[in-house]
């Protein structure tokens, strides 16, 4: 109170630029200019020195003939009559398929790992420790040239393939029959997709059901004859509808059948297997938190081990792990412009690689694969903090 | 507020400083040192021996313009650039002059901002195999898969030849020579493609080089030169004349062990070279006798030729095209008049 009559008292002797609103505003003001002005004169600086110098600028290259081949393309791809913007797109999927693979590869593997750590079990502790110590002490590009040379160094010659139920194993990768459909599939995949929905129903039944009376119902069983042995059986009633193209040797190399190339394996398993080691850690983190008498109050009311993992502890672990896991998934898809090294086409190496250096536009291509990976990583984030909503603790 | 303002200006300054400016020659003499593109991986072109002493023919360009401008052939800093990082290197202003195995194709002249000094190679696309795949003729590579270094001529001219000759092609492209070398080897790939010397530099490097054959089809026309920034007419024509200036030379039968006696010769066109007769290279920019140092230095371009990638190297590359006009080659180079 004694303040304010102060103020109140004295308003006109503090001239306007020591009022401290008016201060604030200014100087948000100041820097807001500052940096518009600064990105003003970046941006006409850039420009002006790329005219001087004769660089074509702007985004017209973008539908203009790319020329070049790409190894691996999701959606149809030519030299002779695709843009550059098309092996845009080509590399952006690339990379958003190793991102993806990678990033449940590795949850998999990190969180096997990371419970291996705690386990009991002196042997499987200790192996799960050595992989991660020595995992992630070692550079990600190392392990990259590692995998790839030592998956093309360990497998034959074409000519010499590891055969096995039409497929092939070869140093230019893994050849195997390309399922097709027939007419009548559809009706193995509706029967799919009603196998899940029934699950699920059973799933919600079964869970009010013991919620009122304290019955457990098989759900495991039930959603495994729902999801997959309908599908089957309708399968096998119409007669198989599916026939698979094999794999042919030609002269030079297999046609026909799926692909898998050795560059694609191996990032993929150089990122999943490096970033298993970070998850695995931060798996272990999450589960030490929580406090070791959850165990001992699970325990006592009679609960094993198994059920007091999956319904006391990692529930309450999730909230620990899942934020620096998204930080974990952050890493994995920029890291996958590691790409580079071992030939994979992914959007640096299509768009920041060959297009680049085609159109000389480093500064648009640049931008824009900038742009492509803040875009992809905030996506991921908000997923995670989506998902992080809805296992955080919630207060009352 | 006058300190908000001076940081205004001084933000100011700071981003209205100049790119590229069109001052190369002023540059390279203030700071002493040539800095010059190169390749680093390839033999005969340019390559680092084990004492870090820089050889081959594109080398050679750096060197004799640093003994043209500098005076020394010595003061050059050598910047090893692979194929996708040389252009933007170049534009940045990080190298003063790109003398890196670089064939000279339009788009390169006009959107990407470089003037092309002249061909100091004249070169062609070509595609090495294994002996045990009985492969004669490129022609027969229908539904191979071929190792090709990206961001090149040759990953366009591949692309090109399959699709105008009607065949399957699967490419495995890499940034790096090396390691497109080393994937070939470890028969990733049915064919390695490149310009044809580069075929016979890489292979020397293979585990076994008798294994593989060169085919003998050349697809395409790679004239490979060395390139300087739009912009600067001055340094652009330095650059050039001393490329021409080599080859003017080997016609007049000027090398680096005569070039002292050819001082005396009484021949005005070999006079005018030496800068005994005449000021041609004030006219540059340069001293009188600018060519006679770049020739007793590193020398004329056949005595080049033949150290780096001829008979007197492990290449032996023959001539052929790059032999002088008068010889049945196409090397031809304007007079200095």
């Amino acid at each position: 109170m004694a303040i304010e009559s102060v103020g109140a008292q004295q308003p006109a002797r503090v001239a306007f630029y020591n009022n401290p609103k008016f201060r604030s505003v200014a100087y948000q003001v100041v820097l807001c200019a500052l940096v518009v002005l600064a990105i003003y004169a970046a941006v006409s600086n850039a420009l002006d020195n790329l005219q001087r110098a004769h660089v074509a600028s702007g985004l017209g290259f973008w539908n203009q003939a790319a020329g070049f081949d790409i190894s691996q393309t999701l959606i149809e791809y030519s030299a002779s009559v695709s843009t550059y913007g098309t092996a845009f797109w080509v590399g952006l999927l690339n990379t958003l398929l190793v991102g993806a693979l990678g990033i449940v590869l590795a949850t998999i593997l990190g969180f096997t790992i990371g419970i291996s750590r705690l386990s009991k079990n002196w042997l499987l502790s200790k192996v799960a420790t050595t992989y991660v110590e020595t995992i992630r002490n070692i550079p990600l590009l190392l392990q990259l040239l590692f995998w790839y040379n030592a998956v093309l160094k360990a497998l034959p010659d074409i000519r010499d393939s590891h055969k096995f139920m039409g497929s092939y194993l070869n140093n230019r990768g893994l050849f195997v029959p390309e399922p097709l459909r027939d007419p009548g599939l559809g009706w193995v995949e509706a029967a799919f997709a009603i196998g899940i929905v029934a699950s699920l129903g059973f799933y919600y039944w079964a869970r009010k059901r013991q919620m009122e009376t304290g019955q457990q119902a098989p759900v495991a069983l039930v959603s495994l004859v729902l999801v997959i042995g309908l599908p089957l059986v309708i399968f096998f009633v119409l007669g198989m509808p599916l026939h698979f193209d094999a794999p042919q040797l030609g002269r030079f190399n297999l046609t026909g059948g799926l692909a898998l190339q050795p560059e694609f394996v191996a990032l993929l398993l150089g990122l999943s297997v490096y970033t298993a080691a970070f998850i695995a850690e931060v798996v272990r983190a999450g589960i030490r938190a929580v406090s070791h008498g959850q165990t001992e109050a699970a325990y006592s009311l009679g609960l094993r081990s198994g059920p007091t993992l999956r319904l006391i502890i990692v529930p309450q672990a999730m909230r620990v792990i899942v934020p620096p896991l998204t930080s974990q998934y952050l890493n994995l898809i920029k890291n996958s412009s590691l790409a580079v090294a071992v030939g994979y086409p992914d959007l640096v190496q299509v768009f920041t690689g060959t297009v680049l250096n085609q159109t000389g536009q480093a500064v648009e291509v640049v931008a824009i694969t900038m742009l492509v990976y803040l875009f992809i990583s905030l996506v991921t984030s908000l997923l995670m903090n989506i998902y992080n909503s809805r296992v955080k603790l919630v207060e009352r | 507020m006058k300190r908000v303002f001076g940081v205004v200006a001084l933000a100011a300054a700071v981003f209205v400083a100049q790119g590229a400016s069109a001052q190369t020659l002023k540059q390279v003499k203030d700071r002493g040192v040539l800095n010059c593109g190169a390749n680093g991986q390839l033999a005969g072109f340019g390559l680092p021996d084990a004492q870090g002493n820089w050889a081959g023919l594109d080398v050679d360009v750096c060197r004799a313009v640093a003994a043209a401008v500098l005076g020394d052939a010595k003061k050059v800093k050598f910047v090893p650039l692979t194929a996708k990082d040389r252009f933007t290197a170049l534009q940045s202003g990080d190298v003063d002059l790109l003398a890196r195995n670089t064939t000279w194709t339009e788009s390169r002249d006009t959107t990407l901002g470089l003037n092309f000094t002249g061909v100091n190679y004249y070169d062609g696309q070509g595609f090495m195999v294994r002996k045990s795949l009985k492969v004669n003729s490129a022609l027969e590579l229908n539904g191979a898969s071929v190792c090709v270094q990206q961001g090149t001529t040759t990953e366009l001219n591949l692309a090109d030849y399959f699709r105008a000759n009607k065949m399957q092609l699967k490419s495995v492209t890499f940034a790096d020579a090396d390691q497109t070398v080393k994937a070939y080897d470890a028969g990733r790939c049915d064919a390695f493609t490149t310009d044809a010397s580069g075929l016979y530099s890489e292979r020397l490097r293979l585990a076994k080089p008798d294994d593989h054959i060169v085919l003998p089809e050349i697809i395409s026309k790679e004239p490979l030169g060395p390139s300087v920034r739009h912009g600067d007419d001055q340094w652009f024509d330095v650059v050039k004349w001393v490329g021409f200036a080599m080859v003017d030379a080997e016609d007049l039968g000027v090398d680096s062990k005569n070039v002292d006696e050819m001082m005396k010769s009484t021949n005005p066109e070999i006079r005018r070279l030496l800068g005994v007769e005449g000021n041609f290279g004030e006219q540059l920019g340069l001293t009188k006798d600018t060519f006679y140092k770049v020739i007793k230095q590193v020398g004329n371009y056949g005595e080049s030729f033949e150290r780096n990638v001829g008979s007197g190297s492990p290449l032996k590359i023959d001539r052929g095209l790059n032999k002088l006009w008068t010889k049945g080659g196409i090397m031809y180079a304007p007079p200095i008049h």
